[in-house]
């Protein structure tokens, strides 16, 4: 395998620490129950008060809510070694509150922030955050669910989809219209809705894959939701919502390039071992073109958000510039993951059709990558704006 | 009661080792390190007696070059209260490092050393031993079970019959063996806390010990290739074979 070792200036001894940590963690907590969880669509709710103790909810939270002030590369650590697991599903439940929260960090009451914060950064509770509506998704600006004051309540109505941890989550941050006057981004604000509030029912809905995870198509009907619930200011929610992108995208870029080797490991396994007409898999021209064209892919993506992580962290470089090219890191990192599911479950041939083997489970989850957390089309079209095309 | 705890920076055991091309010894350049496994469970032992009371502090010493801060740091980040690193680029072997263990012990006043019983680079299962005879205090090495009361300390071992155990007087030498406890994670609030805590650098020239090596390693070599089997037709074969050429019949 080719030579990964840590560039000191991305990474730290504390980095490769935590980065023993969470691997060590993975291997014996995630990766031997995975394909049975996988098969189940669920797995134990323990495993978010396990992340919690070990400290990995709190990433670059304050010290005083729970959290651990750190940089952007403990983040790319914590994807890339979830990655490892094999599983996008699992990733995506534990740290759902990962584009839940920021809105509240950023914005919240320091009484919701307290009520909060400190519960779901030790895994006691679980938080999602709920934007997207069957009738729209990257169209923020344009979403239907309306709340109403009523006294100190908003009385909220409408649908929401595909919401991850949508089933069990007891914080939902939502996106609402509070002012239906107004159309467009103007009249969008946020709220914490609690998991048990009277009226809203919870749908689950069944996927390609990450199946581990539990997603969901949540109602509002008549759900009275206090005031003292409201994120930021009244109507002034659109940019508190596109606030958090970038660390996500890049969040995911580093995943995607994380499952993307992920395949590769798990192909040149094969290969070494898998022997035809008298010759392994892995001495065939044709085989050791495909592995090497997944090396040059993952380590491009690899590369590339490093080099981002390292600007976002310093604050070196256009903001405009950066967004654009957060977004197309995004693209590049699951167009390798594309790239190398699909060619490492065609060396693994029959066996990559197979339930059990990860590049199978991974091949499966190529497409939520490609499309959630900005779709591949909307990431070109945002980079190619901010760049002035 | 302070607990001294040494702990070794060596190849990651997740690494395959190479052996360098001049035969000298094992590549070590860009190869990961981390702390020996068995200290690991030395740190771990040592915190869950701080943790119960019966220690006060937990120090954590590492003997070698500059980069033992990060295999110290890992201690620290288990929990171990403050480090000390005797820095030196020399090589070290078991005798030298029992002698540094003693200098610090004396300065120190330690009533108890939890070592590792082995590090799993050299294999050499010496330095607690070494460390109980150059200070003059009993020893029970590869514990599986440490109960600490009444200025004495119970340790089980596991021995080829079964469990053995010794009640030996503080201060003591105790060396750990691989089931004596399962070290916890280093949290991530544990690692960043870690770098603020108490770190102290010692030449080990300023500790007036001798730790020119013993012992000279003439060569390292890599172990025979293993050849393919070989079918035999029956088992007559085989026989023949055992006797002729294997010699073992």
């Amino acid at each position: 395998m080719f030579d990964t070792s840590p560039l000191p200036h991305y990474f730290s001894p504390e980095h490769e620490q935590f980065r023993d940590m969470l691997r060590s963690f993975i291997a014996s907590e995630i990766i031997p129950n995975i394909n049975a969880w996988d098969e189940a669509c669920t797995f134990p709710r323990e495993l978010y008060r396990k992340a919690g103790a070990l400290g990995l909810l709190g990433l670059g939270y304050p010290e005083e809510y729970g959290g651990t002030p750190c940089d952007i590369f403990y983040q790319i650590v914590l994807a890339e070694e979830f990655a490892r697991s094999g599983s996008g599903g699992i990733q995506a439940s534990i740290n759902s509150h990962t584009i839940a929260m920021p809105p509240l960090l950023a914005a919240g009451s320091e009484e919701i922030k307290r009520r909060v914060l400190p519960s779901v950064i030790s895994g006691k509770k679980i938080a999602a955050l709920a934007v997207t509506e069957p009738s729209g998704g990257s169209d923020v600006a344009n979403l239907r669910t309306t709340a109403v004051r009523d006294g100190d309540h908003y009385v909220v109505n409408g649908e929401k989809t595909f919401i991850t941890s949508g089933m069990r989550a007891d914080y939902i941050t939502t996106a609402v219209r509070t002012n239906p006057a107004v159309k467009g981004a103007a009249g969008i604000s946020v709220l914490l809705i609690e998991g048990d509030t009277p009226g809203l029912t919870r749908t689950e809905l069944k996927k390609m894959g990450w199946w581990v995870s539990d997603t969901a198509q949540l109602h509002f009907n008549n759900c009275r939701v206090p005031t003292r619930n409201l994120i930021g200011i009244e109507n002034q929610g659109f940019k508190l919502l596109m606030h958090n992108f970038n660390s996500e995208r890049l969040f995911m870029a580093a995943l995607a390039y994380g499952f993307a080797q992920v395949c590769l490991e798990e192909a040149l396994d094969w290969a070494r071992q898998r022997n035809t007409f008298g010759e392994p898999l892995s001495q065939r021209q044709v085989i050791r073109h495909k592995l090497a064209d997944m090396v040059l892919r993952i380590d491009a993506a690899r590369c590339l958000v490093y080099d981002l992580a390292y600007r976002i962290d310093r604050g070196v470089g256009d903001p405009a510039q950066l967004v654009a090219r957060i977004c197309m890191a995004k693209v590049q990192a699951t167009r390798a993951m594309q790239f190398c599911a699909d060619e490492a479950v065609q060396i693994l041939g029959g066996m990559g059709f197979m339930r059990g083997t990860r590049s199978e489970r991974i091949y499966r989850e190529v497409k939520v990558m490609m499309i959630g957390g900005g779709s591949e089309e909307i990431m070109k079209d945002l980079a190619a704006r901010k760049l002035g095309f | 009661m302070k607990i001294l705890v040494p702990v070794k920076r060596v190849v990651d055991y997740n690494v395959k080792v190479r052996v360098k091309s001049d035969q000298t010894g094992m590549e070590t350049a860009n190869v990961k390190m981390s702390a020996n496994p068995f200290d690991e469970i030395a740190i771990e032992e040592a915190v869950r007696l701080r943790e119960a009371g019966i220690a006060t502090e937990v120090i954590a010493i590492s003997c070698g070059v500059t980069a033992c801060q990060e295999t110290l740091r890992t201690a620290l980040a288990i929990g171990a209260d403050r480090a000390i690193l005797v820095e030196t680029d020399a090589e070290l072997q078991p005798l030298a490092v029992a002698k540094i263990l003693k200098a610090i012990a004396d300065k120190e006043g330690p009533g108890l050393i939890i070592a590792g019983k082995q590090a799993i680079d050299d294999d050499s299962n010496q330095t607690g031993q070494m460390t109980a005879a150059l200070l003059g205090w009993p020893q029970a090495t590869f514990a599986s079970k440490v109960t600490i009361a009444d200025g004495k300390a119970q340790v089980t071992r596991e021995v080829d019959g079964g469990l053995e155990t010794l009640s030996i007087n503080l201060p003591a030498v105790i060396t750990t063996d691989l089931r004596l406890n399962e070290p916890r994670y280093a949290t991530l609030p544990n690692i960043m806390k870690a770098k603020k805590k108490p770190f102290e650098i010692i030449k080990v020239a300023d500790l007036g010990v001798d730790i020119t090596p013993r012992l000279k390693t003439i060569k390292v070599s890599e172990p025979p290739k293993r050849t393919a089997g070989v079918m035999v037709p029956d088992v007559a074969t085989l026989v023949a074979k055992l006797r002729s050429e294997a010699k073992v019949i």
